[in-house]
């Protein structure tokens, strides 16, 4: 080790893999995982979900799953939860998708209104 | 690197070892290769979490779902339902957090709300067997920074400033010890880092080790800069095989990284570290005979001065400081004295780890703010005695400490309060007693450990703790005398007075604080022959009560026939032939027998 800036590099470098165990996120990405989710494809979305967040240093987003949410023909199901603001739900999400809504929702802040699950109702 | 999605912490701390936390961890591996996760989820072991009455531990992230008591057969469940599907096994979850329809929180459950975890601070939180979790917490940050910014006169004065004071029992002034030692020419310095963890029930020594060992390391490279050493020395007990272990791991993993060995940040500054493994002589944990140790002698102490700042290892300049005490070093310089000081009391700032056993609920390993009360550690954190037993007395500082009582239970801890009311801080065990334990019999108990462990040399300690025991010993069996009592206490003042070293020094101390605080108890062996708490063996009888319904199973069961009756009819105990083994009180269905 030569130099601080060494260390820092090194730093920044781990500290992706451990920045997860941090509990005290505000904003969550959750990704329905039970078998509807999964067998319309959900690991994919949750994988890029996950390596997205991570890309772009999004310390505040936890990217977390979770089981059924009951309309397994909207699968795979992305809700997105953040303080004081309202629930979203993406529906057929794949990781394509899901790289808009990590780059537009929650990079951006704008809602991808295209992917929720209002823009189904009204079609 | 390869980014997981989920992280799987399995506690890797000796006490969930022993109870076979490395198998549930390669169950993991194992069932998640099954299931094909292993390209999304990452199984890691840890140290200590400290709720090791809980153990084994295991913490899935991102979620932090808090798992207790894992067995290998629950694994795959959760495997199955919580990585694969995303449902949280909540009948698996530690009872706290899962109460209420909302999961709590791990950090606001009432074991750890009231902690603050600095010296524990990656404890249970990072891979302490790889040194890249350890720089993602900004580790060897501090090393950096003294080593680019600070000269050594900068680093002693902020260490000073912060008023760190020992960990490991006597609460001398950190910064002053560095102090004293910087300003000694010699050709060669040594810092070392007394691991010689002795008292019985003592553990975070350990924890941290096995926990965070770089912390340590680093600390020590920071205080070679600021005394001029180039060499350290840990010296540990054998019988800490994790931590041994993960040092080694730790050591060799920073010398790859260029973090220990040669010019080290470019500053020209060489710093080495070297483990030294103890046989676990308790008296090792006393400076000077802990060097005798390093140097290959017999461990045995000698007089100060001089002190080892000034003639230490091989006669060199050295200082010697606790585990605890260096893994607080790296936060202090990172986050200033002011941080420090921002928590404790004023005489003593920081935090203290306490191991928490005996009677008590949530055995385990805390970390609190100075000038938290007893009552909060044993009651919020620790959860009380178990089976609703009343809390009697709480030993501090292992066989150096004394034994406090309900008084004190609103007592602020730090150095200054506990010495005041006839214990010490120590290192930071902390034994819980209930009603039935005997107040003569723990005294005994402590004692009988030190007369064992007193190297020898000095006439006080040799010979006065095994007067002192053999005293005990008489009253135990009832055959003390309110003479003896006197004796006693003369005794342990001038053991106390004349011992060469902190060994003999406070030996007597568990005696001295029992006999102040519980001489009533002394007094009932001695005049009634009689044992309060019905644990000294020669005073207790056991007795048969109007609840016998003359089963016979007793009078079967007894090795030494002292019982005797008919069937259906209330049996007798012969006191003269009884051997008080207590048998028949466990056989008996009725609960008719009890003892006292």
């Amino acid at each position: 080790m030569k130099s601080l800036e060494e260390l820092k590099k090194l730093r920044d470098e781990s500290i992706k893999n451990v920045e997860m165990r941090n509990t005290d996120k505000d904003i969550r990405v959750v990704v329905g995982m039970a078998t509807c989710g999964i067998s319309a494809g959900a690991r994919p979305v949750l994988s890029a979900f996950v390596e997205e967040v991570s890309k772009r240093n999004l310390s505040n987003v936890s990217v977390v799953q979770t089981g059924c949410i009951g309309m397994c023909t909207l699968e795979p199901i992305v809700e997105i939860y953040a303080p004081d603001k309202e629930k979203v739900t993406y529906i057929h999400v794949d990781s394509e998708k899901a790289k808009r809504i990590v780059s537009e929702h929650l990079v951006n802040n704008r809602v991808v209104f295209e992917y929720t699950i209002g823009s189904e109702n009204q079609q | 690197m390869k980014i997981f999605r989920s992280h799987v912490l399995v506690c890797g701390g000796t006490g969930c070892s022993s109870s076979k936390s490395a198998l549930i961890r390669e169950r993991f591996i194992e069932k998640i290769k099954e299931v094909n996760l292993d390209n999304e989820v990452q199984v890691i072991g840890t140290g200590c979490f400290g709720l090791c009455e809980e153990g084994p531990v295991v913490i899935i992230y991102p979620e932090g779902s808090f798992y207790a008591r894992m067995t290998v057969d629950r694994v795959d469940e959760i495997v199955e339902e919580h990585l694969l599907k995303g449902r949280i096994v909540r009948k698996y979850l530690f009872d706290e957090s899962a109460r209420e329809e909302k999961l709590k929180a791990l950090s606001e459950v009432d074991f750890y709300k009231k902690q603050k975890r600095v010296a524990l601070r990656n404890c249970g939180l990072i891979n302490p067997e790889n040194i890249h979790e350890y720089i993602a917490r900004d580790g060897y940050f501090a090393l950096g920074k003294v080593l680019t910014e600070m000269t050594p006169d900068e680093v002693i004065k902020l260490v000073k400033d912060s008023g760190l004071k020992g960990r490991g029992g006597a609460g001398f002034s950190t910064g002053m010890k560095w102090s004293f030692a910087a300003p000694n020419k010699a050709d060669q310095k040594y810092v070392i880092c007394n691991a010689d963890e002795g008292d019985p029930g003592a553990f975070m020594d350990r924890s941290v080790l096995e926990g965070d060992p770089h912390a340590v390391l680093e600390a020590m490279a920071i205080a070679g800069y600021a005394i001029g050493a180039t060499k350290g020395f840990i010296y540990v007990r054998a019988e800490y095989p994790i931590a041994v272990h993960r040092l080694k791991i730790a050591i060799a993993q920073a010398k790859e990284l260029g973090l220990l060995g040669k010019n080290l940040f470019n500053s020209g500054f060489d710093f080495d570290i070297e483990i030294r493994l103890g046989a676990g002589a308790f008296v090792c944990g006393e400076e000077t005979a802990l060097m005798q140790s390093i140097e290959g002698k017999r461990g045995m102490s000698r007089n100060k001065p001089p002190f080892p700042a000034n003639k230490g290892l091989w006669g060199k300049p050295t200082i010697i400081n606790n585990v605890e005490t260096l893994a607080n070093i790296p936060q202090i310089i990172i986050k200033g004295p002011e941080w420090f000081k921002s928590f404790g009391t004023e005489k003593s700032p920081g935090t203290k780890v306490f191991a928490l056993g005996g009677k008590i609920n949530n055995t385990g390993l805390v970390e609190v703010p100075m000038g938290t009360t007893l009552r909060e550690v044993i009651y919020d954190i620790g959860g009380g005695c178990p089976n609703g037993k009343e809390f009697k007395a709480v030993q501090t500082g292992g066989p150096s400490g004394g034994c406090l009582t309900k008084v004190h239970l609103d007592t602020p801890i730090d150095y200054e309060n506990l010495t005041a009311v006839g214990s010490m801080m120590g290192s930071g065990g902390m034994i819980v007693m209930d009603e039935d334990n005997c107040m003569v019999d723990i005294a005994r108990f402590f004692l009988d450990f030190t007369v064992d462990e007193s190297c020898g040399k000095c006439t006080p300690c040799r010979e006065g703790t095994k007067r002192m025991l053999e005293i005990l010993d008489k009253i135990a069996e009832g055959k003390g005398t309110m003479e003896d009592l006197d004796k006693l206490e003369k005794l342990a003042v001038n053991i106390k007075e004349t011992s060469l070293c902190g060994l003999g020094q406070t030996a007597p101390n568990p005696v001295l604080s029992t006999l102040r605080y519980f001489k009533d108890e002394y007094e009932a062996h001695v005049n009634e022959k009689r044992c309060p708490a019905g644990v000294c063996q020669s005073l207790l009888k056991y007795i048969i009560t109007m609840d016998c319904k003359g089963c016979t199973k007793c009078a079967r069961i007894c090795p030494s026939g002292a019982i005797e009756g008919k069937v259906r009819e209330i049996h007798v105990i012969n006191q003269d032939k009884c051997i008080k083994c207590g048998a028949c009180m466990e056989a008996c269905t009725f609960h008719a027998i009890i003892k006292k």
